[in-house]
């Protein structure tokens, strides 16, 4: 026997190569070093920006401060919170995500319930305009809509972003109504029966058994639905400007709202707009979906596996 | 089930039938309203020279001057869509596979993986387009160091311009092009863990390597998610509110010379680019597939 099949030195090698059961200490090392290098990365952007957002004018001008500055400084934010104009802005965009994004989970769900629970011709044609709706860039249909809604006086109107989404067309409903159809398809045609018997209506079928058993497909939906509501600017910018701001519409004009408070010309130096003043604009406006993502955090990166989409 | 007359047989399929349309109406309407009308109104527009005035709208038929106008005299509209074309076709490979490796890691069994799965779930909630717009402005986008070194700036200058714009880009870019993937990963972790476990362990007791059994067993079972991935990421990056591209015809949308008309034509041009590139993609992907279970 060689001394490297001695039983010593082979626990030795399984604790530190490992086996077919268990990884070993340097694969974990390796794993580990190989997840926080990539996750460091990853957040790199996030982490630039917080730490540019706390620094003082004086550390911004230091060329030795680069990660680390030497205070924590929140003039930025108090500026940055001015600039947004902070409250009206926040419960515009909470507004202007959540009710649509209820409106538009709803429907999306009736719909994906009529497609996986009865047999009716001309299913794969819908679902064939359900994949054109995802795929249709806004721009190649926004034109006409916005001409329609100013003939309407509906410019500027939450009921401009909220109609659309009443009807199964709001932002990404393609993407909803084909979860709540993963969801429903495999919902047992036992129990619908047994309540059919029972003398149930399709309504009641759908609301009190139905409903009730692919919650989490709603829950899923439902704070999907308000990131992207919340971070969808391209459509918000062209059916609600003039009538209400939201927090990434007022952050994409952040540089002239900020020379209107505090006009270039009058203010001192360190009153400037400045690169840390821009990263606390940038760090409050992705705030209140951070604080929402470490609450729900579970919902999302579980979200798959909760809705039951299987990846067809 | 005799009881059944064929007679009453029907009449139960067509009340199934129109029940189910019941479910579906108001989506088959919002369809007409808000996407088929507004579409064929968008096509119309592209032939047309529209004037808006506070009245009316006013279109002045011009044929294919809209389109002659975007792909023959306006040199911006080429540039971009080319500079578009290039960026989907880097970024795709670059989304797919990154978010496959995430997705093969957060599958391992190890301490932390809540905490490493919040990190790589997190930008799903951030890419909104003035956020990343602010962040490329400070450059915090770009791949971290490299970019500014002085060598890679040299050898940027030494590349030929074709294929400068394309490393450009992955270098300023980079971790943008990674925020991209995380429904990606989402979605390959369901795929690989609806992989029976059985099989790695057949595989295993069989003598396969952990290289052998990446591209036996788990790179076959990850094309279904590849081809929605791929279209998924295509899709949302042709539609961000951010790209070059968009953001041009929307400009020109309130040019006083042009308009709507010329926006219209564009937007149709840019379409058919994004549809064709879909296209590519999958058919290759598709090849790729069938090659891989051969």
């Amino acid at each position: 026997m060689s001394i490297f099949h001695h039983p010593v030195i082979q626990r030795f090698r399984w604790l530190l190569f490992g086996s077919r059961a268990h990884r070993g200490l340097t694969m974990n090392a390796a794993l580990y070093a190989l997840l926080i290098a990539i996750g460091f990365v990853y957040l790199q952007p996030l982490l630039f920006m917080f730490v540019t957002s706390i620094k003082s004018p004086d550390d911004l001008l230091n060329p030795m401060v680069q990660w680390v500055p030497t205070e924590f400084y929140l003039g930025n934010y108090i500026k940055g919170l001015r600039v947004l104009n902070y409250s009206n802005t926040l419960m515009a965009s909470a507004a202007m995500s959540i009710v649509p994004s209820m409106l538009q989970v709803i429907v999306a769900s009736v719909v994906g319930y009529g497609l996986a629970r009865y047999r009716f011709r001309g299913k794969p044609l819908i679902f064939i305009l359900l994949l054109a709706t995802f795929l249709i860039p806004p721009q190649n249909t926004v034109i006409p809509q916005m001409l329609t809604y100013r003939n309407l006086g509906l410019l500027g109107n939450p009921l401009a972003l909220i109609l659309p989404a009443v009807m199964g067309q709001g932002y990404k409903s393609a993407i909803f109504i084909l979860i709540f159809y993963q969801s429903y398809i495999s919902f047992p045609k036992v129990l619908e029966e047994s309540a059919r018997l029972d003398g149930a209506s399709d309504m009641r079928v759908f609301l009190t058994l139905a409903v009730p058993s692919a919650l989490p497909a709603y829950i899923v939906s439902f704070i999907f639905s308000i990131v992207w509501y919340w971070n969808e600017t391209f459509l918000t910018v062209i059916f609600l400007e003039g009538g209400v701001t939201t927090l990434p519409m007022q952050l994409s004009k952040f540089t002239q709202a900020y020379e209107n408070l505090y006009p270039p010309g009058t203010v001192n130096i360190f009153d400037r707009l400045n690169e840390a003043v821009k990263m606390s604009g940038t760090f409050l406006n992705i705030l209140p979906l951070l604080v929402m993502y470490f609450i729900l955090q579970k919902w999302f990166v579980e979200s798959v596996e909760m809705t039951g989409i299987t990846g067809e | 089930m005799t009881g059944y007359s064929p007679r009453r047989e029907i009449s139960l399929r067509t009340r199934e039938a129109l029940h189910g349309y019941g479910f579906i109406l108001i989506w088959v309407v919002g369809f007409l309203l808000f996407t088929l009308l507004p579409l064929i109104e968008t096509f119309r527009y592209s032939f047309n020279q529209v004037t808006v005035t506070t009245a009316s709208i006013n279109l002045n038929f011009v044929e294919w001057a809209n389109y002659t106008r975007a792909l023959f005299t306006d040199p911006n509209f080429i540039e971009l869509l080319i500079g578009y074309t290039i960026e989907t076709l880097v970024s795709v490979p670059i989304v797919l596979i990154f978010a496959m490796i995430i997705a093969m890691f957060l599958n391992l069994k190890f301490k932390f993986k809540g905490l490493f799965r919040v990190i790589f779930f997190l930008p799903i909630v951030i890419t909104s387009g003035p956020v990343i717009k602010e962040l490329t402005a400070q450059g915090a986008a770009a791949a971290p160091g490299i970019s500014t070194i002085p060598a890679v700036i040299e050898f940027l200058e030494q590349l030929p311009r074709a294929l400068r714009s394309p490393v450009e880009y992955l270098l300023t870019s980079f971790i943008l092009i990674l925020w991209f993937s995380g429904v990606q990963i989402l979605i390959y972790l369901a795929s690989l863990q609806k992989v029976d476990r059985s099989i790695y362990e057949a595989a295993a007791i069989d003598g396969a390597s952990s290289w052998a059994t990446f591209w036996k067993i788990i790179l076959p079972s990850l094309s279904t998610a590849t081809v929605v991935n791929a279209i998924y990421t295509i899709v949302s990056l042709s539609h961000f509110s951010e790209n070059k591209v968009i953001r041009y015809i929307y400009d020109r949308t309130y040019d006083v010379q042009g308009g709507i008309g010329y926006a219209s034509a564009m937007a149709f041009i840019y379409f058919g680019v994004m549809i064709i590139l879909l296209t590519i993609v999958y058919l290759f992907l598709q090849q790729w597939a069938r090659r891989g279970t051969r």
